[in-house]
């Protein structure tokens, strides 16, 4: 079996979602995609190493479920979305997930998000003809 | 004749959703993103559109991963939001169109685009944050609703000159239907983001802005780039810009700038908000 290489891999620090992924994560984002039901999510905050066992994660996804490392997850085929219905178990939204990623703290990430739109505002004048209000 | 009268884009960030059920529009973090909505919601007020297509990804509620359709349609009657896991409020259902849909999709497979038909939709925050922040203020929807999805979740991916391309076909399948309706179109999604990895957190205002005056001006120059130049400089999930094109495609060649608006960040998004009508 030999994946296919892709021009998106060269990207750095990203996880192109394509068919190799999806099949490496698929257990895992099936376990996730569970949680759109209320019972399964009651289920799975029971008992989160049984819940994981049941929809036959890996050892390692396991582990990185029960630790929160969306990084790893990320490595191990998780998809960014069904990765989000997991993070909320451990109280984390999107933003919390990117500092996580970048090894800060939430707040952290928050002013990387202002300072990478930094002067927008002064970009849409010199572009013209957006509202300003 | 059923008749596209406009066309609109917007972002879809479920933290919009979030921020509309909590009613934050005048909190300073959020009021210049929402004002920059009120020209849309007057525009639409005025000319009281009968169907609204939204073209929109679904992010894990409808479809799993298990089968990914890379286009899908509703043809119901009527269409369910539903619980997506993670805490995002549940709006009341949407009215749809059968009739209308089932010809849509006989033309647009007619002209060689085939489509995944669906009488049983449930519709995410891909659909549901649009129709909130067009028509929140109202007390009950008041258009019904074609539900048009694209996969931007898992790759491979249509790319943006297909979307444009099936947005022509759209135009035909739309034109082409004996009831007299007046429709909009809308395209959901991007800018520039990426929600994953260590390179989380990109924006791009710059290439947003250049995105918006492609979508208006010069389609073709989105439509030259492939997903992984996209990808390079909006982000993984910026991608979503391409289904903007399948709005672009559906509307006229040249048409009428109304409204252009921009906000960044809002959660880790680049959000534009385009107001287009049709000439004819």
């Amino acid at each position: 079996m030999n994946w296919q290489a892709h021009d998106y891999d060269k990207i750095p620090g990203t996880y192109v979602f394509d068919g190799k992924r999806s099949h490496a994560g698929y257990n895992l984002n099936r376990m996730a995609y569970s949680f759109i039901d209320k019972a399964n999510r009651d289920e799975f905050a029971a008992d989160m190493d049984a819940y994981c066992r049941k929809y036959e994660l890996s050892d390692e996804q396991r582990e990185a479920v029960l630790a929160g490392d969306f990084l790893k997850l990320m490595h191990l085929g998780g998809n960014v979305y069904y990765l989000a219905k997991i993070a909320v178990f451990h109280g984390l939204n999107v933003q919390d997930a990117g500092a996580k990623f970048h090894g800060i703290t939430t707040p952290e990430f928050k002013q990387l998000l202002l300072d990478n739109a930094a002067g927008f505002e002064e970009q849409l004048k010199q572009a013209g003809g957006f509202w300003h209000g | 004749m059923a008749k596209i009268i406009g066309g609109i884009t917007t972002s879809h960030i479920p933290a919009i959703g979030n921020a509309m059920a909590s009613k934050l529009e005048n909190d300073p973090y959020w009021k210049r993103f929402f004002d920059g909505y009120e020209p849309v919601k007057k525009w639409l007020d005025e000319v009281q559109p009968d169907m609204a297509i939204i073209v929109y990804n679904d992010h894990g509620l409808n479809f799993f991963l298990n089968q990914v359709p890379t286009f899908a349609m509703g043809c119901s009657d009527e269409y369910q939001n539903a619980d997506e896991g993670w805490g995002i409020p549940i709006m009341p259902s949407f009215k749809g169109d059968a009739p209308f849909s089932w010809h849509v999709a006989e033309s647009l497979i007619n002209q060689g685009v085939d489509m995944c038909t669906c009488q049983e939709m449930k519709v995410d925050h891909g659909f549901t944050v649009p129709m909130g922040l067009f028509w929140r203020h109202l007390p009950e929807w008041p258009v019904k609703t074609m539900p048009f999805a694209v996969n931007t979740v898992q790759h491979p991916l249509t790319s943006a000159r297909r979307c444009f391309q099936v947005g022509q076909a759209l135009r035909k399948a739309v034109e082409s239907y004996p009831e007299d309706m007046k429709v909009v179109i809308i395209g959901t999604g991007g800018l520039s983001h990426q929600l994953q990895g260590e390179r989380s957190g990109l924006i791009d205002v710059a290439y947003d802005i250049q995105c918006m005056e492609a979508v208006i001006n010069n389609p073709e120059w989105l439509c030259a780039q492939s997903n992984s130049e996209i990808m390079e400089k909006a982000g993984t999930e910026g991608i979503e810009v391409i289904m903007w094109l399948v709005m672009r495609g559906a509307l006229s060649e040249e048409v009428d700038v109304l409204h252009k608006h921009y906000h960044a960040p809002i959660s880790n998004t680049g959000a534009g908000v385009l107001l287009l009508a049709d000439k004819g």
